[in-house]
């Protein structure tokens, strides 16, 4: 006879699956959730752990970008330094330059790296064609995909400068440079025709050394070539662990919040295979000791038993495999979207590794009752199904039925008190499930008060621009690089001050400038007016309230060492002012050294955008319509500001948060399905008797949905508070890795009301788990019930 | 009289190929009558009980149970024609466990709607009568089968119903717990109860019972009045 394939024990193991449908397919399904979270939570966490260095191996990246000079190093030269030592593959040279390219509305694009390529292979720095295709001939320019989105689509045309004469460029394709070696790319000659005296073309190769792990090998791989190429054709070089620490830092925020929904995924996982397969075992104690009194040994006995619920979780879980990969792929590519990566997969041990080990929690989940059962005697066993059941919860049923709530709805209260052990998987499977919804709940509330923290000015109900349309259609890169201003922002300004229904505005003017203690330059936002509804959320001190005062982040704060109160040497052109820091923003724009100053403080500076509130009752597209007509002979106008848009960063995350909630929910309501099956079937004799003596489908069914209802509450009271303070761990975990803190608004998203509902999702999952058997009970025959022992 | 039980031309069947379990009978059960059912395994007298019960509905003909057209009712005003109008005894007492004693008692008068405190009286009058008031607060598992008989018909009698079944309220009893429960249907009986009683023990039907009918592979092959008997 074979282990369980043919012969008494295949035959019972058969038809132990076939009669059991409910139970198996139960199995099944709960087990083929639980791996589908688990496949996508694992593949989410392999994901997030470091990213970049995925899309850097699967791309081949360039270690080190250089750019030289061609009039002192030709191709020779170039092509010698690919035999340096320590170098062990090379790209190049490609032609480059930079470009200042307009939209087909007239805004501004920032100078973009234009790179002359003739394919998007090679031995280094394989591009990823995001959408699109290359560029095939002159006029056609693929772009990185970072800059994809509605204002720039395939199709679009950009104009290569502002000069009237400058070539159109149609734009065919996105392509994803994990190594970040250009904004854009076209065909070598494309290229070489775009230059000019201010951008002359020079050459761009790519390498990929040995050792390059640290900073210090870099920059000895970077002295190697210096030293191969005459004095001054190494015109700079961009080390690969510049891109991967900005890129990681981008990254950083997401995995606190991927990893604890993947800790949830799987805890949860764990707990419903575990209980749904020992459940299913545990019922089934009577037959084992019919099986046992005709013969079959102990062994044979455990040997059925788990095979019974390893066929139909074997099943579950490859179609978890394959379901988890499904749902895996378009989360892995949102996720591709925030890290800005190229493709990520589901890593091929993800997919071994979950189902080997669920087989395992499966196998284990099944023998210790199995060997429970193999243990019994046989009389025992038989008797486990007939006897009376002990005294466990009658204390329950004798205290509930007192409570002035309808009889069948207190006896189904008191019902869970009969198996404490189901029942504790059963609340810990709710509970889980309710940490879930509510974390997802207030991670959802943050983000999108992150979204509304990042963009004050979005706040204005009106915006008027003195650089013309370019500001107004080309989307938020355009904004603050829009075209010098046309008008004269004193004239727009008394405009606005002219205009009925004017009730607060401020002008804004962003520019570059430079901080004592920072290399290179920062982004400044200077305001004028009572800039107090624009202002950002503060985390400390105050607002900007005059000249003087200088608003910074907290990344600002750590990188210059600097506290509130201190001062700080700010250059704006050629007029440098010391700024007192009066307050800490959260403000993550700009790497995190954004600051905020009054316009005042520098003479140099003009605000190009006005932001205005209308009074009460003031409409504000109305308003920007005879604005703007009274703004347009100053060659500047205004828009009413729709809602926000949030940040494509926001939507994916929240977008994730539903997904993985649902999932995690689904998986919580398969586990409370299991354990209702289960009690029903037990109770099957039971609830014919109650049918007997007048019990109506209805009751019945309010019976089954309040056996769980206790738990369902219980569960969400448990469950709530865990979400809670999962929220308020893994919040300042993600900011912190973001490189801020966070404020309030982002923090204290829960009000008691909410949370009061939230905690009513608890019996929501246990509802939803048992209403199907709750249905199955009030449908069940009474006669046949009657007879069931 | 009134007639409790009408059974018109009743005929059912659980295959279509196979002969009926049951009919076609016709049988009507006066108020007050002690009807005993007696025959062989199969011959149909717990499908006769399931119809009567509204546990079962017929394949042919009519039941009509305490004036109501039982047969074409739905399943949830089944349920409430069976806990105002059918009281049951089964064999194996068929109580619940983790319920005491009383708790099991009032359970049908609570599915009615029954005020906590009247149902209780009801169970406290009950459990008076049946000789079990001191096992009020017991659990079902620790009484004798006689005693547990006796709550299964005090639960029975609990909404005061217009018929009460007893299917072999005596098959799993000790000798003197069989009698003691046939002592029991006897006073119920000349108490005025309309009994229908499922039975292989033909002293209890003859003691207890005011008519019997006997059935064989489905068909009525007597229907014996006690007083014709004697």
């Amino acid at each position: 006879m074979s282990r369980w394939g043919t012969g008494a024990l295949g035959r019972i193991v058969r038809s132990g699956v076939g009669r059991r449908r409910v139970q198996t397919v139960v199995i099944a399904v709960a087990t083929m959730m639980a791996v589908a979270s688990a496949v996508v939570a694992g593949s989410l966490m392999v994901a997030t752990n470091a990213p970049f260095d995925h899309a850097f191996a699967a791309q081949h990246g360039a270690h080190l970008t250089v750019q030289f000079d061609p009039a002192k190093a030709g191709a020779a030269r170039l092509e010698a330094t690919r035999q340096l030592d320590g170098v062990t593959a090379s790209a190049g040279p490609y032609p480059i330059t930079t470009i200042h390219p307009v939209d087909g509305h007239g805004g501004h694009l920032p100078g973009l790296t234009l790179v002359g390529r003739s394919d998007p292979g090679g031995a280094v720095d394989h591009l990823t064609l995001k959408s699109g295709r290359w560029a095939r001939k002159p006029g056609e320019i693929v772009l990185s995909s970072t800059f994809a989105g509605p204002f720039l689509k395939t199709g679009s045309t950009l104009k290569a400068s502002e000069a009237a004469n400058s070539r159109t460029l149609t734009v065919v394709g996105f392509a994803l440079s994990a190594s970040r070696t250009a904004d854009a790319w076209a065909l070598p000659a494309q290229v070489r025709g775009l230059a000019s005296k201010d951008s002359p073309v020079t050459s761009q190769m790519l390498y990929r050394f040995d050792s390059a792990g640290t900073k210090g090998q870099i920059t000895a791989d970077r002295k190697k070539l210096a030293a191969a190429v005459p004095s001054g054709a190494l015109l700079g070089a961009q080390s690969y662990l510049d891109t991967k620490h900005a890129a990681d830092q981008g990254a950083a925020a997401t995995i606190p919040f991927l990893i604890a929904f993947g800790l949830l995924g799987i805890v949860m996982s764990v707990i419903i295979v575990g209980s749904v397969v020992s459940g299913a075992v545990g019922t089934s104690l009577r037959r084992i000791g019919i099986l046992k009194a005709i013969g079959f040994t102990p062994r044979e006995v455990v040997r059925a038993y788990v095979a019974q619920a390893l066929i139909p979780a074997g099943v579950g879980i490859a179609l978890g495999v394959v379901l988890g990969n499904l749902l895996a792929v378009p989360l892995l590519e949102d996720t591709e979207q925030v890290y800005g990566t190229a493709s990520l997969a589901v890593a091929w041990w993800v997919d071994v590794v979950v189902p080997a080990v669920a087989l395992l929690i499966v196998g284990i989940a099944a023998l210790v009752p199995a060997l429970r059962a193999g243990r019994l005697r046989t009389v025992e066993a038989i008797a486990v199904g007939r006897a009376p059941r002990t005294g466990r919860g009658q204390w329950a049923h004798r205290a509930a039925g007192r409570l002035p709530l309808p009889r069948p709805v207190t006896y189904g209260l008191a019902s869970p008190f009969a198996h404490p052990v189901r029942t504790a998987a059963l609340l810990l499977a709710v509970a889980f499930g309710t940490v879930a919804t509510t974390f997802a709940v207030g991670l959802t509330q943050s983000l999108n008060a992150v979204g509304r923290a990042s963009d004050p000015e979005d706040r204005a109900t009106v915006t008027a621009v003195s650089g013309g349309p370019a500001a107004q259609d080309s989307g938020p890169r355009s904004k603050a690089h829009g075209a010098p201003p046309s008008a004269d922002p004193a004239k727009v300004r008394a405009a606005i001050k002219a205009q009925a229904g004017t009730a607060t505005y401020y002008g804004l003017s962003q520019d570059d400038v430079t901080v004592a203690g920072i290399t290179g330059s920062v982004q400044a936002s200077l305001y004028q007016g009572d800039s107090s509804s624009g202002s950002y959320e503060m985390l400390s001190g105050h607002w900007l309230s005059g000249a003087g005062q200088l608003v910074v982040s907290t990344r600002f704060l750590e990188r210059t060492g600097t506290r509130i109160g201190d001062t700080v040497r700010v250059t704006l052109e050629k007029d440098t002012e010391t700024l007192r820091i009066v307050g800490e923003a959260f403000d993550t724009s700009d790497d995190g050294l954004h600051i905020h100053a009054d316009i005042a403080d520098f003479a140099a500076a003009e605000p190009q955008v006005f932001y205005i509130e209308v009074k009460p009752g003031v409409s504000p597209g109305t308003y920007a319509r005879k604005l703007s007509a009274a703004l347009k002979p100053l060659g500047a106008q205004a828009f009413a500001n729709s809602a926000s848009e949030q940040e494509n960063m926001i939507i994916i995350l929240d977008a994730m948060a539903v997904l993985l909630t649902l999932m995690l929910v689904s998986v919580a309501s398969l586990g409370v399905l299991n354990s209702v099956v289960l009690e029903t079937r037990e109770r099957v004799h039971d609830l014919g008797v109650c049918k007997a003596l007048g019990m109506s489908p209805r009751q019945t069914v309010s019976l089954v949905l309040a056996s769980v209802a206790g738990i369902g509450l219980l569960g969400g009271l448990i469950g709530v508070p865990g979400g809670f303070a999962l929220h308020g761990f893994v919040l300042p975990v993600m900011g912190h890795a973001a490189g801020t803190d966070l404020p309030p608004s982002v923090l204290d998203v829960y009000d008691a009301p909410q949370l009061a509902l939230l905690a009513l999702a608890g019996i929501v999952i246990a509802m939803l788990g048992a209403l199907l058997p709750a249905g199955w009970a009030a449908r069940a025959r009474t006669a046949t019930a009657l007879r069931t022992e | 009289m009134t007639q409790v039980i009408q059974l018109e031309g009743v005929t059912k069947r659980y295959d279509s190929a196979d002969a009926p379990a049951l009919g076609p009978l016709t049988l009507t059960v006066e108020e007050g009558e002690a009807l005993a059912v007696t025959g062989p395994s199969g011959s149909g007298k717990s499908t006769l009980l399931n119809l009567v019960t509204g546990l079962d509905k017929p394949t042919e003909g009519a039941v009509t149970v305490a004036g109501q057209r039982i047969d074409q009712l739905s399943e949830h005003a089944l349920a409430k024609f069976r806990r105002a109008q059918i009281g049951m005894v089964f064999q194996f007492f068929n109580l619940l466990d983790d319920l005491t004693v009383e708790d099991n008692i009032q359970l049908p008068a609570q599915l009615t709607g029954t005020p906590r405190r009247k149902a209780a009286a009801r169970a406290g009058e009950l459990m008076e009568v049946l000789g079990i008031t001191r096992h009020a607060r017991a659990y079902p598992g620790r009484l004798s089968g006689g005693e547990r008989q006796r709550v299964a018909v005090a639960r029975a009698l609990v909404n005061r119903p217009a018929l009460l079944l007893a299917d072999e309220p005596t098959g799993a009893l000790d000798t003197a717990s069989g009698h003691d429960v046939r002592e029991l249907l006897l006073d119920l009986h000349r108490g005025g109860q309309t009994i229908v009683l499922v039975t292989h023990d033909l002293p209890l039907a003859e003691a207890c019972a005011s008519r019997t009918i006997h059935l064989v592979d489905g068909h009525l092959a007597l229907d014996t009045h006690a007083e014709a008997a004697r």
